[in-house]
């Protein structure tokens, strides 16, 4: 699929965001946005997938790690057609298949539930040791947040993927250099990651996670990797898209209100 | 009814911890990239050489917090309570309680009120798991004043604790007159009918029930069961004696917390017919806090409801 669609698609997902978000009254922006593009190009590009049946075993599986983004999922997937548009206006509703954190139980397309951080990918790792053991050639995708790569539990599963050669298990890593209490590097530095993630074992790319053609072909060169797990550092920009919630950490887990709200749609129009 | 004035726990967490940073020099914060939603943030705003924040790592926070027990500082650690307490339990468990160090888990968001996050967020069974463990005390406050006292109690009492504290802001039921007393029942309401034990927030909710009640000319009493451990076994075995029936109300799993707690003290000396009103063995879910809390029984009415069943198998003895 060109990339121009991918584009139109991250657009649409950012409006959804943010319309999403607002109308809930509660919610995460910021990661939503910075994790945007990435998503939009695996579920609008390189993922295998089919929306009409979601449970395909030879899907291709997404674990969103940083499960607070879960707008930004529930956007690509709707926009790709695994449930109604209009049901995102229900986001974190008492009742509601999009809860506030994915939910595998309820919501079509959700790879698996997730929420609390740092365990994405371990059950990536479990969902590629499955593959190989089925004989199967299915990738699997998880985003980290770079927050979230504090979790000593990420670098258990980090030792395992490398240790296990699982080169289907390609993360990436939502390098927006924010948390909530803000800056990773100086509430908890876990950097230098891309040495980290080397050492671990790992093949690494840094790029810049919102240029669609550089994480297309970081996704692409991940592929080529054998007998290694790949992660991709995507540097990016926490509220991307927003110029008042760009680089902001008051952002991370805040709503807009309906002005500021309309101010933003005008933004990403 | 008069309009209470609603504060959360947590709030009133963060300004005791604010205010005892000038009194008592050992006292060391760690918060897990939660600050200003624990409120650790006012302890690190006027004490910040004494707080540290150890990034999205709880199993990490419980670690460092005995070593500084170990070498004679009384840390309070916080984080979510989904987070602090199930994240690190086995931390909690071989490196805080079982060395009996003098470390305080404070965590908030606990319960369903947690609200639209959802059922990842909101931990229903932390105080089931902190129960279990020896040396561990539990206390669960009412409301902001109980809380403030409470910091204090722990602050000076040696040995672990674990103090569950609320995201939403909440009714009053004590006055600056209450006195805290680490380990003994409050009496808020005597009656003749049945006993009512709550905790947390859910205190407030009992007293509304006793009010219905009232209404039918049931008379409930109503006790605050603030520290579930050690429980006040002579204090809740004595009133449900009285009244010769009982009910435990709690934001909690109906497995393990309060309410398992009272129904072993009274198996064991003094059987009434009692009932556990709590969340029913089901996950919470996203939904605005008062949603959730209709949605999961725990609302006058139902107490009110449940606890005429139980007087009726009483009297039908
Ligand atoms: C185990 C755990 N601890 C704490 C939280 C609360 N929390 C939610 S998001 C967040 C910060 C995440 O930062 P980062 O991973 O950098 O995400 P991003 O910047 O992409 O939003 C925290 C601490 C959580 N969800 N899980
Ligand atoms: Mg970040």
């Amino acid at each position: 699929m060109s990339l121009d669609v991918v584009a139109e698609n991250a657009k649409e997902m950012r409006r959804k965001i943010i319309s999403m978000v607002t109308q809930a009254g509660s919610g995460h922006p910021g990661g939503s946005l910075s994790a945007a593009d990435i998503l939009a190009e695996l579920y609008f590009d390189a993922m295998r997938i089919d929306p009409s049946n979601p449970k395909w075993e030879d899907r291709d599986r997404l674990i969103l790690s940083k499960g607070h983004a879960a707008p930004a999922l529930y956007a690509a997937l709707a926009l790709k057609g695994f449930f109604p548009v209009e049901e995102l206006d229900n986001l974190r509703k008492l009742g509601s298949r999009l809860q506030g954190h994915p939910d595998m139980k309820k919501l079509p397309g959700v790879d698996m539930s997730s929420g609390s951080l740092g365990q994405g990918l371990s059950a990536a790792n479990g969902m590629a040791l499955a593959g190989r053991l089925d004989n199967k050639d299915y990738y699997v995708y998880v985003i980290m947040g770079d927050g979230e790569n504090q979790e000593g539990q990420v670098w258990e599963a980090a030792m395992f993927a490398a240790h296990y050669r699982l080169d289907h298990v390609i993360a990436f890593v939502d390098h927006n250099r924010l948390q909530i209490d803000g800056l990773i590097t100086d509430v908890m530095s876990p950097e230098p990651l891309e040495e980290k993630w080397q050492s671990f074992g790992w093949h690494v790319q840094k790029i810049d996670g919102h240029n669609l053609e550089q994480i297309a072909a970081a996704i692409a060169a991940a592929k080529q990797v054998k007998e290694r797990p790949s992660v991709i550092i995507a540097d990016t920009i926490k509220g991307k898209g927003v110029s008042f919630m760009e680089n902001q950490a008051s952002w991370h887990g805040s709503a807009p209100k309906q002005q500021q709200a309309e101010q933003a749609l005008s933004e990403l129009a | 009814m008069e309009e209470k004035k609603k504060i959360a726990t947590r709030e009133a967490y963060g300004k005791t911890l604010a205010e005892l940073a000038a009194t008592d020099k050992n006292l060391v914060v760690l918060d897990a990239d939660l600050s200003k939603s624990t409120k650790t943030a006012d302890f690190a705003a006027v004490a910040p050489e004494r707080f540290f924040n150890v990034g999205i790592a709880e199993q990490n926070m419980i670690g460092v917090a005995a070593g500084l027990a170990a070498c004679g500082k009384t840390p309070f650690v916080s984080s979510f309570a989904i987070f602090a307490v199930g994240r690190a339990f086995e931390q909690i468990r071989n490196s805080v309680a079982h060395p009996q160090l003098n470390v305080k888990i404070a965590a908030t968001h606990a319960g369903i009120t947690v609200g639209e996050d959802g059922g990842t967020h909101q931990s229903i069974e932390d105080i089931s798991l902190m129960r279990t463990l020896p040396n561990m005390t539990v206390v669960v406050p009412a409301d902001a004043i109980e809380t403030e006292q409470a910091v204090k109690a722990l602050a000076a009492y040696q040995g672990p604790a674990y103090l569950r504290l609320g995201r939403l802001a909440t009714p009053q039921i004590n006055d600056e007159n209450y006195q805290f007393k680490l380990g003994e029942t409050v009496l808020l309401r005597p009656g003749r009918d049945i006993a009512i034990f709550a905790c947390g927030m859910m205190v407030a909710v009992a007293l509304e029930a006793a009010e219905l009640l009232a209404q039918e000319s049931i008379s409930a009493t109503v006790i605050n069961v603030h520290t579930i451990k050690p429980l006040d076994i002579d204090a809740v075995v004595e009133s449900a004696g009285l009244c010769g029936a009982a009910i435990s109300v709690e934001e909690h799993s109906i497995y393990g917390g309060l309410g398992s707690a009272i129904a072993e003290a009274l198996a064991e000396n003094c059987s009434v017919p009692f009932a556990r009103v709590g969340i029913d063995d089901k996950f919470g879910q996203s939904g605005s806090p008062d949603a959730l809390l209709r949605a999961y029984g725990l609302t006058p009415t139902v107490i009110a409801t449940r606890a005429k069943a139980v007087i009726a198998r009483k009297n039908a003895k």
